[in-house]
């Protein structure tokens, strides 16, 4: 589109000619800009808080052994077996076969941030009378923290974790009465060998802000935990992190593929957040469109005003030799300059709501609900939706100015 | 173009409304006219005689449905909307009887407005040239003021200066002092009178007074969609 002075001088002043018009609809504009750019940080902010607060306590993949299966009976000499019932099979813990050649090659994978073998089994933690039921977790401290950023959850005490030493969950602590430095017994059921029992002693505490985390994790070595739960040198399960969050499942199935192994991601686990997160989306898309279009509308509507009370003008113009081309121009850069005005005064209007949401929404603590971020794309792709819209929604009307026969606009 | 060429040349030209409807008219019968350089021309006859319909073809606003018509000694009926648009620019200029400024633009950019729509900017020269032409039409102190600002007869000059801001051939000007007192018409007219004979731009001049037609050099005269005097 060739523009030259004419377009935008005229352009210019039959907007800036009626006013209070042009006024209107560029605040028009800026409301629905600032609506759509508004409801868009709020809702990218909230689920990329929802997500973040459910991947802070798990690993975005889980690789375990696959499960013992009911293997099926050998039909013998071609004849047909029936099995009326089949009984599932008790899992036992089990190792991951070869797991350290596994991390080994999960660290090269460029898909992966990080990577961290764990040794898991259930419990009881006792100090004197009080006894509760735990989670053990058997870890390379170094490596789970990048997996869980355990260091950001330490109350108190310390991470290192030594030898008939542990980390184990405020609530917990708090259940049991213990201290940093306070021994508790760990003990799990029903191994092959019978009942293990060790005494640790407990070297820090953490807060995952989960009540259920925090009232069950006891972290303790690879090793000891490895003798806790009967499973010498082995390890039940491999975590781990990807770079991409949502490339989480598309991963997993590459792996499970590659390895053999079980291997869950976030995803699959997480389905119905996942499903909620996309109703989620697909709802604000739906805001935004209708926004979008009601916009479309009213800068089309106010040009089509335009249009009929500058029929005369038109009409002089294409008789000074104005062409059907300039006259069309004009329209659409009318529109444009809505649609621009609009989307400036619109973000300007959005940042100022995300600034407002974030002083005065608090949660119960008084910190803020969450971080909304204003991500400079979202808000420059909102602007140029914008303009573009004052483009379209310009089209009919200038077509309509272009075609006006200048004889009889002159007259009119 | 040499002397001898019209500005304007119309042989058999014939112009119908609502063709091929219950409703279709023709208006003009076969129109032959020739404008010379430098002519200055009154264009009388009744209202409904077909003086605008021929004002408009004169002025390429209108498509003739048959006949010839050579503006500068070209051929302009087969010529495309843009083409048309580019010699009513540069060669036609036009006073309406509601001197038709444009309100949001100031006396001189009114004046200018031909410049910007054929180079699409306004040098200095331009400008300059904008002003001189205020200047004559005896509007100096009022190149900045919008025409809400100026009275009818003011206006009416800043048209008349429109008109000749491209240096067109020929001004066809549609009764442009019916809208006047008189004092003001004449200043018009005299205006007009002045610039044909400076710059030897031909002028048509439709109008209703007789006054007016009798100053001019030759009087056309319309009836019916036929010119009856002066073709």
């Amino acid at each position: 589109m060739a523009l030259s002075r004419f377009e935008t001088t005229i352009a210019w002043r039959f907007l800036r000619e009626g006013r209070f018009q042009s006024l209107l609809i560029v605040i028009g504009v800026a409301a629905g800009v600032a609506v759509v750019a508004y409801i868009s940080a709020l809702i990218s902010g909230l689920q990329s808080n929802t997500i973040r607060r459910t991947l802070g306590t798990q690993a975005h993949l889980v690789f375990k052994a696959p499960d013992d299966a009911v293997l099926p009976v050998l039909p013998r000499d071609g004849a047909e077996v029936v099995i009326g019932d089949v009984q599932p099979r008790a899992q036992r813990l089990r190792s991951v076969d070869d797991w350290g050649a596994l991390v080994a090659a999960l660290d090269r994978d460029p898909r992966l941030v990080a990577v961290s073998p764990m040794v898991s089994g259930s419990g009881l933690a006792v100090r004197g009378e009080a006894s509760q039921a735990i989670a053990l977790f058997g870890v390379d401290v170094a490596r789970y923290d990048r997996i869980v950023s355990l260091r950001e959850r330490l109350v108190d005490g310390r991470l290192e974790i030594g030898p008939g030493e542990a980390v184990i969950g405020t609530e917990l602590a708090t259940q049991l009465g213990v201290r940093i430095g306070d021994r508790i017994a760990v003990s799990t059921a029903a191994t092959a060998t019978g009942d293990r029992r060790e005494n640790l002693r407990v070297v820090g505490r953490l807060d995952f802000g989960v009540r259920d985390l925090n009232r069950r994790t006891v972290l303790v070595t690879l090793r000891a935990a490895q003798t806790l739960v009967d499973l010498p040198g082995g390890v039940t399960q491999i975590d781990a992190t990807v770079r991409d969050v949502f490339a989480a499942e598309a991963i997993a199935r590459d792996q499970a593929a590659q390895t053999g192994l079980d291997v869950q991601s976030w995803m699959a686990t997480n389905a119905q957040l996942l499903s909620a997160l996309n109703a989620q989306s697909i709802s604000t898309v739906l805001i935004r469109s209708v926004v979008m279009v009601v916009v479309l509308l009213g800068i089309a509507s106010v040009l089509v005003v335009a249009v009929v009370q500058k029929q005369r003008e038109i009409g002089i113009l294409r008789a000074m030799g104005a062409t059907r081309g300039q006259i069309l121009r004009v329209f659409l850069l009318q529109g444009l300059i809505i649609g621009m005005a609009g989307s400036l005064a619109g973000v300007g209007l959005a940042l100022a709501m995300v600034a407002l949401f974030m002083r005065f929404v608090r949660g119960a603590d008084g910190a803020p609900l969450f971080t909304v971020a204003i991500e400079p794309g979202l808000f420059v792709g909102v602007a140029v939706v914008a303009m573009l819209a004052g483009v379209l929604a310009a089209v009919l009307p200038a077509r309509r100015a272009a075609r006006l026969d200048p004889a009889t606009a002159i007259r009119s | 173009m040499n002397d001898a060429t019209p500005v304007i040349a119309l042989s058999g030209i014939r112009k119908s409304y609502n063709q091929g409807t219950d409703t279709e008219i023709e208006v003009l019968h076969g129109i032959d006219l020739e404008i010379g350089a430098g002519d200055f021309v009154a264009l009388i006859g009744q209202s409904g005689s077909g003086k605008s319909t021929l004002l408009n073809l004169l002025g390429l606003l209108e498509r003739a449905d048959a006949g010839d018509y050579r503006l500068d000694g070209e051929s302009v009926i087969g010529l495309s909307d843009a083409a048309l648009a580019e010699r009513r620019n540069v060669r036609i200029g036009f006073v309406f009887q509601f001197h038709h400024l444009l309100p949001a633009f100031d006396a001189i950019e009114n004046v200018t407005l031909p410049v910007l729509i054929r180079d699409g900017h306004v040098d200095a020269a331009a400008l300059a040239e904008a002003a001189a032409l205020l200047d004559a039409v005896g509007l100096a102190g009022a190149h900045r003021r919008r025409p809400r600002q100026l009275s009818g007869g003011m206006q009416q000059r800043v048209a008349v200066a429109r008109a000749l801001a491209a240096n067109p051939a020929i001004v066809l000007a549609d009764e442009p002092t019916g809208n006047l007192d008189s004092a003001s018409s004449d200043d018009v007219f005299t205006l007009m009178r002045r610039f044909n004979r400076e710059r030897g731009t031909a002028f048509l001049i439709v109008t209703h007074d007789p006054r007016m037609a009798e100053r001019c050099d030759r009087v056309l005269e319309m009836r019916d969609g036929r010119l009856v005097a002066g073709g």
